[in-house]
């Protein structure tokens, strides 16, 4: 009786050690580069890359799947940060995907809103607050931008309004300096 | 002795199949069977698990329990199955992402299967050396693979076919099964 307990015991403890040590020697990070990519996107989960989100975004751009241009939220400050990070050439932003706009949130009509849930469910950060049949309203802090609540509105009641600049919000412009050509005969003028 | 391993194999893997003969691991036989990619994948998981699981249950019970302490078997063997099946995973994700990805989730599911206990029990009950006891699972694994992977590819064109509504869905995946296993009853005595 006391052996069985013992060698149910040592079994335990050395599978349990052995594992322990294995999760420690084994350890896998998760790939580094899409992480720092998925940094740089804007986070808006608005999918208009043609990825259901910033993190499938970015694990396509690591893995060479998908190109650095199809950003619209991250504008071509996102594109010039991903080419400099991937060391790649700077590529204009692919108008396929839809045009940069200034950041704005989401805004509900409360008084045409009928409480039918419908954007609730379409909002990809959660930032729509409400219950059936009773008005929603969004937070606007959460609101990434995304307009994914737009389309499912049966009464159009969600429009999206710019973010004025208030002193919350304010910060400093990136310093934009110009590469000059060295030399005027050496360059072709592709890019004006 | 060649001869022996080839009869072993034959037996364990069509004669005696554990899936349809000896009832064991029905569980992925009709959950995993829905497409066949899954499938294959759920296959090579239990090939894995089961050749690993006969050879380390065989040295745990042949010189950890001996013949006193042989009411530990069953607990013993499910302790040591699932952790060195774990280990095995840690130390795949390490060094072989790509076997990773392919067995990836199957192999902590197909872990605590009966097929994967029962098997190692019918070598013990058998009196198996290592090397037939390895044999043994890997043929069995051979054989659930095998009927798997039928069974899969019948499911999928029982997805297009014309399906009586009353026999949708789980009734004629169990009828299927019955008619296989019957099937299967065919190759009754060609081995002890």
């Amino acid at each position: 009786m006391l052996t069985a307990i013992w060698v149910m015991i040592g079994l335990a403890l050395a599978l349990g050690l052995l594992l322990g040590y294995s999760s420690v020697k084994f350890k896998v990070e998760g790939d580094p580069l899409v992480d720092r990519i998925d940094a740089i996107l804007p986070q808006t989960q608005c999918g208009q890359c043609g990825f259901p989100g910033c993190k499938p975004y970015a694990t396509a751009i690591a893995s060479g799947e998908a190109d650095i241009n199809q950003c619209p939220p991250g504008g071509d400050a996102g594109v010039r940060a991903l080419a400099d990070l991937l060391g790649v050439e700077y590529k204009p932003l692919n108008t396929e995907h839809g045009e940069p706009k200034p950041k704005s949130v989401a805004v509900i009509d409360e008084n045409v809103c009928i409480g039918c849930t419908l954007c609730i469910q379409a909002c990809p950060v959660d930032a729509i607050l409400g219950a059936a049949k009773h008005m929603h309203t969004v937070i606007a802090s959460e609101c990434t931008g995304c307009e994914l609540c737009i389309a499912p509105c049966p009464v159009d009641c969600i429009t999206m309004e710019p973010v004025k600049e208030s002193p919350d919000n304010w910060k400093w412009r990136y310093p934009v300096i110009r590469i000059q050509p060295v030399a005027e005969h050496t360059t072709t003028n592709s890019i004006h | 002795m060649f001869e022996h391993y080839i009869l072993l194999f034959i037996g364990a893997a069509l004669v005696n199949n554990i899936v349809l003969v000896k009832i064991l691991g029905l569980c992925p036989f009709m959950g995993v069977s829905k497409k066949l990619e899954a499938s294959v994948a759920m296959a090579m998981a239990t090939a894995f698990v089961l050749t690993i699981g006969s050879g380390t249950s065989y040295l745990i019970s042949e010189y950890l329990l001996g013949s006193e302490l042989f009411y530990l078997r069953t607990l013993s063997f499910i302790v040591v199955i699932a952790g060195v099946v774990q280990f095995t995973e840690m130390w795949m994700e390490k060094n072989s992402p790509v076997l990773y990805q392919v067995l990836g989730i199957y192999l902590p599911l197909i872990t605590t299967n009966c097929a994967v206990l029962g098997i190692p029990l019918l070598n013990v009950q058998e009196k198996h050396n290592l090397m037939e006891s390895l044999v043994f699972g890997f043929a069995g694994a051979l054989g659930f693979s095998l009927v798997l992977i039928i069974f899969a590819s019948m499911r999928e064109r029982l997805e297009a076919a014309d399906i009586p509504q009353a026999f949708q869905g789980a009734a004629i995946a169990m009828v299927t099964a019955g008619l296989m296993s019957i099937a299967f009853m065919g190759f009754a005595g060609l081995v002890r």
